[in-house]
């Protein structure tokens, strides 16, 4: 067990502008669970193969726990990896493929049997162990990929999309048999997903990359209520928050009729006004008018996607699907001003 | 209506490619008297003229020569194509590309150029009528080999070896243990096509070789010839004789050997 660390880390590809991690700085604790998440392209599967070396830094560092490992062979860094097409070795079976990194590590034939039938049983893999990865289901090789890295018992994780391949209900239990398989090793863990649900869920902390740069880091629940600018804002959060850039008259603004009165101290002409969509009320005579054009009715939930009445400006909402209201129809929306989150026009959360 | 078409067409060429073997098989069976006349079936089938064959020329002998050969050949060929292929696939070098296609570029010089050189290198190792000559030129790999199995090693992913990488492999590992085993489809193509091309060389036996015990089949074939011009019948059961190994080979390899040049980019469709 050891704590990951970027310092100032930097990768730019070769004839490219734009570094695809641009000096990044995160530090995952000691058995944390840290999922890094991001649009893609936004450099977070190129910052886990920097840990795993399979990727240069063109300038900072690479810690795992105390010691420096930007220059170290990645065979050398105590790490396992988990790859997004599992990458098993195909011409091995299940158990050849558990062992082979013990093997190549001159591990005792004994320890490598103990861990191998460990892993195993822990992995409910006892049955396949003799099968090659084409016979398995994709639940099963899944699960083989788990594997290989746990019998190496490495000091930190990496998992890259792991369960991308996966159908939605597979998804849903896989997920949270590798939250409860982190928590039980306690292996510190660097976890990249797209996938906002699955980096809410499982990780202690979620970093959120925007184009190789880190945008917030902090527990789920302090990423959804405080984002640290519009990009986190509209990340977090399905379906994405309203953001309503608004003019500035007199220390307040309007939304539709609703007049919103900002903090003290502000100035610019304009300003970035967020509401999620579940934090609206249907009804009443506060709020704004919006005309609905759509309705996605979930079973639970109905999402209304609508414009303002007055100014066209679209607008989602999330209300109860027990009886919601109609397309065409005209509803009024109000929110609690602590639901508001306001952020510069340079996309900074004001506080 | 196109099937019909396209199947009359089909016969057509099968019947052109297959018209001469069963040609020779059939005048394998006939006396040589019958031989000139145009019938498929002989009239009195000629078993014995196989058994001549063994008598006329040291058949066992050239043939375990020949399989010697094409043995080494093919086994020289698959291992250093497939690491060389793997090295210009895979491993990242300084003019790794401009290097492989000045290989690759070799392969429009014909053999026939390359013979004197070749025979004068030969010469020089004092190899020439030894085995030598017909193993160590073959052995090292050809370009034609290599192109094929970098193709291949190209179709890989690259995810198996960064797994490999990681498990602690070096390149050598990842090459033998991980990557190897995927490419049996390249190699059963590269093998029988190799097999086939030593099996059927006779330009440089023939300048290479001269004595008896340890000349190839091809090469015996011509020498019987030389010696019993009108006995045909005879010639084509050594022609058939020859050719079987080749059928056998090919008949045990084809379905892998399909899928390999499917899986090449070699195929038709």
């Amino acid at each position: 067990m050891a704590s990951v660390s970027f310092e100032q880390a930097t990768r730019r590809y070769p004839g490219t502008t734009r570094p695809a991690v641009d000096h990044l700085e995160l530090t995952a604790g000691e058995g944390e669970f840290l999922v890094v998440v991001g649009p893609s392209g936004c450099g977070k599967s190129t910052a886990l193969r920097m840990v795993a070396g399979l990727e240069p830094l063109d300038s900072g560092r690479i810690l795992i726990g105390e010691r420096d490992v930007t220059d170290t062979d990645p065979k050398d860094r105590d790490i396992a990896m988990v790859f997004q097409n599992y990458a098993l070795y195909p011409h091995m079976t299940v158990a050849q493929n558990l062992a082979f990194a013990l093997k190549v590590g001159r591990i005792p034939r004994a320890t490598i049997r103990d861990r191998v039938r460990d892993a195993a049983r822990l992995l409910e893999l006892d049955p396949y162990l003799d099968r090659k990865p084409k016979d398995l289901s994709g639940g099963q090789r899944q699960r083989v990929a788990m594997g290989r890295a746990i019998v190496r018992r490495p000091a930190v994780f990496l998992m890259d999309e792991p369960l991308s391949n996966l159908d939605a209900k597979l998804r849903v239990q896989t997920r949270n048999q590798i939250a409860a398989l982190q928590l039980r090793l306690a292996t510190t863990t660097l976890y990249v997903t797209h996938d906002q649900v699955e980096a809410m869920t499982m990780g202690d902390r979620v970093a959120v990359l925007c184009d190789g740069v880190l945008q917030q880091c902090a527990p789920p629940r302090e990423l959804y209520r405080n984002p640290a600018n519009i990009f986190v804002a509209g990340f977090i959060g399905s379906p994405a928050m309203n953001l309503f850039t608004l003019p500035i008259l007199d220390g307040s603004v309007r939304l539709g009729e609703v007049r919103i009165s900002l903090p003290r101290g502000i100035i610019g002409p304009d300003i970035v006004v967020g509401i999620r969509p579940e934090h609206f009320t249907v009804g009443g005579d506060a709020g704004f008018e919006i005309d609905v054009d759509m309705v996605e009715e979930l079973g639970a939930d109905a999402y209304l996607y609508g414009r303002m009445s007055d100014s066209a400006t679209p607008v989602i909402a999330r209300v109860d699907g027990l009886d919601p209201p109609q397309r065409g129809s005209r509803v009024r929306l109000r929110t609690a001003p602590d639901h508001i989150h306001f952020f510069g026009t340079d996309g900074l959360r004001i506080d | 209506m196109r099937g019909v078409a396209l199947y009359t067409a089909l016969i057509g060429v099968a019947w052109c490619a297959l018209f001469p073997i069963l040609w020779a098989l059939s005048g394998s069976l006939k006396r040589e008297s019958e031989v000139a006349t145009p019938t498929l079936l002989p009239s009195h089938p000629q078993w014995s003229n196989y058994g001549e064959v063994f008598s006329l020329m040291p058949f066992w002998r050239m043939f375990v020569n020949t399989v010697l050969y094409a043995g080494c050949v093919t086994v020289g060929q698959v291992f250093f194509c497939s690491l060389a292929g793997y090295a210009f696939a895979r491993l990242p070098f300084r003019g790794r590309d401009t290097l492989f296609v000045l290989y690759l570029a070799t392969l429009m010089v014909p053999l026939t150029v390359t013979v004197i050189p070749q025979f004068i290198l030969m010469r020089t190792f004092g190899w020439t009528d030894t085995p030598w000559a017909m193993i160590v030129p073959g052995l090292f790999g050809s370009a034609f080999g290599t192109y094929l199995m970098r193709q291949f090693f190209r179709t890989l992913p690259t995810d198996l070896e960064e797994a490999a990488i990681l498990d602690g492999c070096t390149p050598w590992q990842i090459y033998w243990r991980i990557l190897l085993p995927q490419t049996k489809p390249a190699i059963v193509v590269l093998a029988v096509l190799t097999w086939v091309n030593v099996w059927n060389d006779f330009l440089w036996p023939l300048v290479m070789i001269q004595n008896k015990s340890i000349a190839t089949l091809n090469l015996g074939l011509v020498w019987m010839q030389g010696q019993y011009v009108s006995r045909w019948p005879v010639l084509m059961a050594a022609s058939i004789l020859i050719l079987l190994p080749l059928v056998l080979v090919y008949a045990i390899a084809q379905r892998a050997f399909v899928r390999g040049i499917a899986g090449t980019g070699f195929g038709g469709r």
